[in-house]
Parts: structure tokens; sequence; C-alpha cells
């Protein structure tokens, strides 16, 4: 039984890299608004998905012109990438323009409603879309970066078996550390993370210290919406196929991901977000095996929400979070 | 000549009225103290001066221009900041970046800049680290530039409050109960910090304050509420001894008895 685990464990942990470095991204989104506007807004895993089809639309467009061929293949992702950034940062400002700023001084729950139903609107407007102009609402893009490597983890050590890699797996972690670094860097050290961080303190006071609350806002939903957009290209990339329905699960996950890390804490998402992909991978490869075939792959999901579970007893403020002490 | 009017200022919080029908006016460059019991509307008029409330009815202006109806960063813009009551830090960020939040507006470089980290947003944001560290210096802070502004003593983030309100470069400080909680030393400090301000950074202050010790020495101009009116307004000699101050602090009887 060991032995299967370690003989495996080169490829459980590429492949959780992969994933978790798209959780640790959405739930940057997560997170960030969680900290300024203590909303979760369950509409950020639907604005991953639009962020995957508009992602892949874009790159079956450009096939269509036959400009994947004829530009760098490094160039037309970095042009879609930032495209894609773009609309769906726009989306998500828009969405806290109609939906939540109309709301912020209602009962959280009925924010939190709000965003649920936007959730939908989404899927269904994707949906819709899709089908519309394909005839079918999943979605292949063109196959890029697919050339496969293989590590051979053996010849560090005997008891590992090799683990084999698609090209995109490198892309897909390059490029997400990339974001989390420039946003690690954005918040702490730049004045309007400055602002970002005093207004999820405390908005009135900020306010009277001269920073545009609305604006700050704003910007925090741009910022969460486009790393979210740009990771959905990057899941696209990745497993290829696409449907409206991805964001909820992998949205759900992000959260738990986000809650992991403490909730409102930058870095513990990305840290939540790395954790929990191995975790989930390291279950699907090695469930089987360790419980004599009682419990199959598909099961990854109980555990990964177990997780959760437990955290939330035992730690509820999370691996990152700070306990809050009233003074009294 | 004036720099803050408030002109017929009412508020009203459904049926109660916090403020009622209050006209003030103050010079540039004064010191003035607004006094009164507890509940007396004093943190209200604060309040309606910096844009959290809007008044009922009644104007404010600065410099002759209307400030009602303007949003609280708008107001901050304007020239007007303040302290408060309860202290109200950021708690979980630095000394330094506390006073750097004040200094928001006053940094040019807009997103465009921040996002693509240009040299004049780098060159920016260490001026306004070296700008932030000697607001500090001028309030004896600079030594704790670094700790977090939720670990510091009393006194001290009372101190921090100031030089964050000093960052937005403003025309008129309000300070609320600024010695509250101060021990003597402290506060005599603090009497000196006020008159440094005024001299050097030619501020008008405005400050609501309970020790009376501190109001009769410092302010040039008192206005007293009670019951969200004006009860009487002067110098401290007028204050002294007028009658409705003694009453409304001591009630009816102890201006007789004496």
């Amino acid at each position: 039984m060991i032995e299967h685990v370690l003989q495996t464990l080169p490829q459980v942990v590429i492949d959780g890299l992969a994933l978790g470095a798209v959780y640790a991204i959405v739930a940057l989104g997560y997170t960030m608004v969680y900290g300024i506007l203590e909303l979760i807004n369950f509409a950020h895993g639907e604005i991953f998905m639009t962020g995957a089809f508009v992602g892949t639309a874009l790159f079956l467009s450009f096939s269509a012109f036959g400009w994947l061929s004829s530009m760098p293949m490094l160039l037309s992702l970095l042009l879609v990438l930032v495209a894609t950034s773009i609309v769906t940062g726009l989306l998500g400002m828009g969405i806290e323009r109609v939906a939540y700023r109309p709301l912020r001084s209602a009962p959280k729950l009925i924010t939190l409603i709000t965003a649920i139903g936007i959730s939908f609107l989404l899927q269904d407007f994707v949906r819709f879309i899709t089908e519309l102009k394909k005839g079918n609402y999943i979605l292949t893009g063109p196959s890029l970066f697919t050339g496969q490597v293989s590590i051979s983890a053996s010849s560090i050590w005997s008891g590992f078996h090799d683990a084999s890699v698609k090209s995109s797996f490198f892309i897909v972690l390059v490029t997400a550390v990339v974001m989390m670094v420039t946003l690690d860097f954005f918040v702490n050290k730049t004045k309007w993370g400055m602002a970002m961080r005093a207004v999820a303190q405390d908005r009135e006071t900020a306010a009277l210290m001269s920073v545009n609350v609305n604006k700050v806002i704003a910007l925090t939903f741009f910022i969460g919406s486009a790393l979210g957009g740009a990771t959905g290209v990057l899941f696209a990339i990745q497993y290829g196929t696409i449907d409206p329905y991805i964001g909820f699960i992998l949205g759900l996950k992000a959260f738990t991901a986000a809650v992991l890390g403490g909730i409102g804490n930058i870095r513990g998402a990305m840290f939540g977000g790395i954790v929990l992909g191995l975790l989930e991978m390291f279950a699907a490869a090695n469930l089987p095996i360790i419980s004599n075939g009682i419990l199959g792959a598909e099961y990854k999901d109980v555990f990964a929400f177990s997780i959760l579970i437990m955290v939330l007893i035992f730690k509820p403020e999370g691996l990152f979070g700070k306990v809050s002490i009233e003074k009294v | 000549m004036s720099i803050l009017t408030v002109k017929q200022l009412t508020k009203q919080f459904g049926g109660l009225t916090a403020n009622s029908n209050i006209n003030m006016d103050v010079q540039k460059g004064s010191i003035t103290a607004v006094i009164g019991p507890n509940g007396a509307g004093k943190t209200t008029l604060f309040n309606m001066v910096t844009g959290v409330y809007q008044p009922t009815s009644g104007d404010i202006l600065l410099n002759g221009e209307s400030i009602v109806g303007l949003k609280p960063h708008q107001v901050a813009q304007k020239g007007i900041s303040r302290t408060f009551q309860n202290i109200r830090l950021f708690g979980a960020m630095t000394v330094l970046e506390n006073v750097m939040v004040g200094m928001h507006t006053h940094l040019r470089s807009g997103l465009f800049h921040t996002m693509f980290s240009t040299p004049l947003m780098r060159k920016e944001e260490k001026e306004a680290k070296q700008e932030a560290y000697r607001l500090l210096q001028y309030v004896g802070l600079e030594s704790l530039y670094n700790e977090e502004a939720k670990n510091l003593p009393y006194g001290a983030q009372r101190k921090l409050e100031i030089a964050r309100a000093l960052a937005t470069k403003p025309k008129v400080l309000l300070l609320d109960e600024p010695a509250a909680g101060m021990n003597p030393k402290e506060t005599a400090e603090l009497t000196k910090l006020i008159y440094h301000m005024r001299e050097q950074l030619q501020l008008t202050i405005i400050l609501i304050e309970h020790d009376m010790k501190l109001v009769m020495e410092i302010s040039e101009h008192i206005i007293v509420l009670d019951h969200g009116e004006k009860i009487a307004e002067g110098t401290p000699d007028d204050i002294r001894n007028n009658e409705k101050v003694i009453e409304a602090y001591l009630g009816k009887g102890a201006t007789t008895a004496s």
C-alpha cells in the first residue's frame, strides 16, 4: 500500500499543483471580496466559468482566422489572457455596481441570495450564447500546449514511478505564480492596495481619511474577477472541455480553500488552494487502495469537503486566520 | 476671517433631535472648543461637518463654499480631517501604513501607474513613505513606525490618529476628545502639539473635550451645547461665568446655592 502511494507521488504532486493553482487564484477572488464587504460572492465561480468560455471562444476565433499558426503560441496565449481578464474584470465590476452596491446596507443574507441569483443568470446566459453559436453547450477548445514531458522521478529514487506532464501544466503553474506574486505586491506595497486593506478594516474611517470607498470596492471586484477569468482560460487549456456548470463545484472548492486558509486572508487563500489541490489529487490516486476498493476515486470530493468540516470544527478561523479576541 | 461657518444646522434621527439650529463661526487659525454634557450632540455636529451624516436642514460652508451633500472622502479632500472619540485606527496595519492611507488622495499616480508599477509610481511611493515618517516624527512616534497600530499604548494611538489626520493635509482639524484617557504628562504634550500644529501648519483646530483645564487653557473660543442646542459661546472667561453653562453641567440650584 505504502509502496503504491510512493510510486504515484510524483504524478500526484504535479496534478495536484496544477489543480491547486487554479483553486488558489479562484479562492483569491472569494477572499478579497469577503475581506472588503463580508460578502460571499457566490457568483465568483461563474465568473471563472465565463472566463473559460470567453477564452475558448477567443482561441477558436483565433484559429478560425488562422492566427494561431501564424503567431507564436505564447503571444496568442498572452493576448487571450489579457483580453479575457479585462472582459471578466468589467463583468465583475458591473455585477457589483448593479447587484451588490444598491444592497450594501441590506442584511448580509439578502446580498448572498442575490449572489446566487447572479450565478444562475450567468450560467444560463453563457449556455444560451454557446448553444446559439455552436448548437451544443459543451465546448471543446483547440488543443494547445499538448506536448508531453516525462519527468523521470524514478532516477531520483527508484521507489517513484515516472510522471508525465502536459506542457500546459507549466503554463498554468507559471501564470498562476506570476498572478499571485503580482497581487501580493499590489496589496501590500501600493497605495491602492493599502487603501483596499484600510477599507477592509474600517470602511467609514477610510472614507474620512479621503479614500474613495466605492472606487476601492469596484477595483477589488475588477481584480478578483480578472484573476478568476484568467484562471478560467488556464483551466480550459489544461482540461480541454468545458461546460457552463464547471463554475459551481469549482467555486465551492475554491471557497473551501479560502476558508481553509482563513477567509479574508490573501496569502492564506493561495496556500489553502494549493493544499486542497494536492489533497484532492492524493485522494483520487490513493483512496481505492487505502480503503481496499470500498471507496472509489470519485470520493475525492467527499474527502475535500471532509477536510473543510474538520477545519471548521477544530480551527474555525482557518489555518492563517487570526482569532479575533474581543476586548471587554 | 471665518474659514468654517455652520448655519441653522439641524439633525433629527426619527423623533430625536440631536442638533437643533446650530450656528457657529470658526475663525481661520483659531482654536475652538465645543463642550457640553454627554449626549449634547457634539459628535453629531462633527459627523455632519465631515459628511458622515447629512444634516436634516441647514448649511455648512468651508471658505464660503457649501460642503453639504458631499461624501466623507470628498469632504476630506476639501480639507477637513478628524480624529475619533473611540480610537479608529487600522489596527492590523503598521503605524507607517496608517499614516500613508491618509495620504491616499495626494498621491497622484492613478490606477494605471499602480498596475504597471511605473517609475513615477515607485518614486511617489518612496516620497510618501518619507513624508509619512516625517509626520510620525512630528507627533513623536517615529520609533514605532513598523509596529502594528493595535499594539500601541493608548496615548500613542491617540497621537497616531492625529498624524493620520494630518496626512490628508487638512485646513481644518477636528479633534474628538483628544485627551480622553491621557495622563497629565500626555495631556501636557498634547497641548503643546496642538499649539505647534496651529503655528507651524497654519491649521484651524476645533476640539471636543471634557478636560476643562485643557479647554480653558487652549481655546480662544468656546461653544457650549446642551440637548442639541447651543446655549452659550464666547471666550473662556465668558463661559466660566455663564449661568446657563453652570446650570447645564451642575443642574439648577448650583447657581443659587453659591
